[in-house]
């Protein structure tokens, strides 16, 4: 058992230390050269000796290998994820905390709301195949799992923001409104609604589908023949004997999607104007701000490498037979 | 055979019992007409090829029929009652408290998930309405029962070997202390030593606990180890009914005499395993007359036309046109 989990996590080490060095190398490929970036603003004309000096400032004279792969990683593990070139030399570390709330918030919210629909709905339709739920519950899953979630979002902010102007469709607080803490919450938790439905929407089809398709195979397991021979009811048949069995692909799933709760929402943050992770990697493209784009890549690095550990150990409690 | 329903004598009795599955709106006839009884304490094997309807006839027994089958007439009469075995609510409190199943391949009927001390502990909580403390207790005795030792108990179905999850299956079905035990193919998968050693364990717990025991296999050689009574199955009906000693002595029916000269003896010289020609019959465009007459060897002209009813022969019950005359000569001689 302990061998078993100093396995995972000394795996997941390694994992973390492999994307790392790919996510230096990444930005090491890419076209440009970081001198003329840093002094593109410059009103001047610049000489050969500034460029230099700018490159000797920053380490950039120095050998790619050893020396500056060991300065990141050392750098990197003291937090220091380098400055950005577009938010006037702020510590991309900084700017990734300052943004990371608004994500969680909107990513975990929708996480949520989609596992409980998505699992409870899925795991019904499996239960009762064929059934009005199932028919139902698929066929919307289906469409809703196809949907790219950018147009989900475009079409909720046309029917409820421009059209009916029921909801807000734009940022995470009305401009201008100079209010009170608790209608501040109010403000917030409106300007969540729609953001959250667009992405929980996509979330809850994928869910709907993997349960789905672990319970109606659960169902047809000779353990349940067992369990009805043993006299139980429907309830207990579900409830004891095929939940847990179904979970175990769902849990795997929902571990995994957790990875993506901090990077996951680009596209439709892009679309309401969310201040978050998926935002600030927009602004950090169209300025071709590289340190902000690396620190984000090794973030979603490291959080997916996290769900994984997390799926790892949470499906040995639910599976004995992994255990081992 | 087949007593009537005031005949407190007999604890389970199969009265005409047809029961059908309806697929796609093809309606295919798993049994037909299946009459026996049973007696407390008694061990019956039910014989025959995949598809032949023992499992159909013992799940019924069980209140088990998936919810495809219908029961098209018959009845099943536990103890003098009738069962509802076509409604799956109400087949519940029978079940396992008076009828359980040791299901074969234990790999997959216990649950790979929960222990095994808490899958035999289950039904007792469940329908005997003990404590967790009290089924645990009983649980851990059910385990010594069996032969595994109770400490035993905290293990999974994966870290247990087939023979002992095959003990365990039968631990589980003495759970509520029921008075028959079906055993759908229980030694299938285990090696021959193995096997013979489940055998010998349903014996014991048998007399021990006075159980009567429905055993379903397509393997003659062990009913001959295991009961007292043996039901060849056909087609969907017995053809054939007696004591395993008259059987294996006197095969009377066509077919239960090719399923004995199938099983390779090599004592006697038989080392050739010699198959039955021909193939299972197709239950939707069934046979007409007897089922089995397209492979029969003694087949003669009113086997194709005219379905043989199951006669009164000696100690068992055949059904063969052969022995038509015979029963006739009876009904004269008893008139």
């Amino acid at each position: 058992m302990s061998r078993r989990i100093f396995r995972i996590v000394f795996r997941a080490l390694g994992t973390l230390l492999t994307v790392a060095i790919l996510n230096f190398i990444l930005f090491r490929i890419v076209p440009g050269d970081p001198a003329q970036l840093l002094l593109a603003g410059a009103r001047t004309s610049v000489t050969v000796q500034q460029m230099d000096a700018q490159r000797a400032r920053w380490g950039l004279d120095r050998p790619l290998f050893p020396d500056q792969v060991v300065d990141y990683l050392s750098a990197t593990l003291h937090g220091d994820l380098g400055y950005s070139f577009k938010f006037r030399g702020r510590p991309v570390a900084d700017l990734i905390l300052e943004r990371l709330p608004a994500t969680i918030v909107l990513v975990g919210l929708a996480q949520m709301i989609a596992i409980l629909c998505g699992v409870l709905f899925g795991i019904y339709a499996g239960w009762r195949r064929g059934g009005a739920v199932d028919r139902i519950a698929t066929g919307a899953s289906m469409a809703l799992y196809t949907m790219p979630s950018f147009w989900l979002a475009m079409v909720l902010v046309v029917i409820f923001s421009t059209g009916l102007g029921w909801l807000p469709g734009y940022g995470i607080y009305s401009p201008g409104a100079n209010i009170g803490s608790t209608d501040r919450f109010l403000d917030y938790l409106r300007h969540l609604v729609l953001p959250v439905t667009a992405l929980a929407l996509g979330l809850i089809g994928q869910y709907v589908v993997v349960a789905r398709a672990a319970m109606s195979e659960v169902v047809t397991e000779d353990y349940m023949v067992t369990a009805r021979a043993k006299g139980l009811t429907n309830g207990q048949m579900l409830m004891r004997h095929a939940f847990r069995n179904a979970m175990l692909p769902v849990v795997t799933l929902i571990t995994l999607n957790l990875g993506y709760v901090v990077a996951g929402a680009i596209t439709v943050e892009a679309v309401f104007a969310w201040p978050g992770i998926g935002g600030l990697t927009v602004e950090a493209l169209n300025a071709r701000d590289y340190p902000v784009l690396q620190g984000i890549f090794l973030l979603l690095g490291a959080s997916i490498v996290l769900a994984n550990l997390i799926a790892d150990l949470a499906y040995g409690l639910l599976d004995p037979r992994v255990r081992q | 055979m087949t007593g009537s329903s005031q005949d407190k004598a007999w604890l389970l009795e199969v009265n005409g019992l047809s029961v059908d599955y309806g697929l796609k709106g093809v309606s295919s006839r798993a049994i037909e007409s299946v009459s026996f009884a049973l007696r407390a304490g008694e061990a019956v094997g039910l014989v025959g090829e995949s598809g032949s309807g023992k499992t159909t006839t013992a799940m019924a027994i069980a209140g088990l029929l998936s919810p495809n089958a219908r029961v098209s007439s018959g009845d099943v009469r536990y103890r003098g009652n009738r069962l509802p075995i076509d409604d799956d609510a109400a087949m519940r409190p029978h079940r396992w408290s008076e009828t359980s199943v040791v299901f074969q391949g234990a790999m997959n009927a216990l649950n790979p998930v929960h222990r095994i001390i808490k899958q035999i502990a289950e039904p007792c909580m469940l329908k005997l309405g003990m404590s967790r403390g009290e089924a645990t207790t009983r649980a851990r005795e059910l385990l010594e029962l069996v032969g595994i030792p109770a400490d035993r108990g905290t293990a999974y179905p994966h870290e247990l070997s087939g023979g002992m999850r095959q003990r365990v299956m039968i631990a589980m079905a003495l759970a509520c202390r029921p008075s028959i035990v079906i055993g759908d193919e229980p030694t299938t998968a285990l090696d021959v030593i193995t096997q013979a050693q489940i055998l010998k364990l349903l014996g014991e717990l048998r007399s021990q606990l006075n159980l009567a025991l429905i055993l379903i296999t397509h393997d003659l050689s062990i009913v001959a180890e295991a009961c007292d009574r043996v039901m060849i199955m056909y087609a969907g009906r017995i053809v054939e009914d007696g004591t395993v000693a008259e059987i294996f002595a006197r095969p009377k029916h066509p077919y239960t005499r090719l399923l004995i000269d199938s099983i390779p003896n090599p004592a006697n010289g038989k080392k050739v395993i010699r198959p039955i020609p021909g193939d299972p019959p197709n239950l939707v465009i069934r046979p007409s007359g007897c089922a089995f007459h397209p492979r029969c060897p003694s087949v003669m002209g009113v086997c194709g036309t005219e379905v043989p009813s199951l006669y009164k022969l000696g100690q068992g019950r055949v059904a063969c046109h052969m022995y038509e005359s015979s029963q006739k000569d009876k009904v004269a001689a008893h008139a």
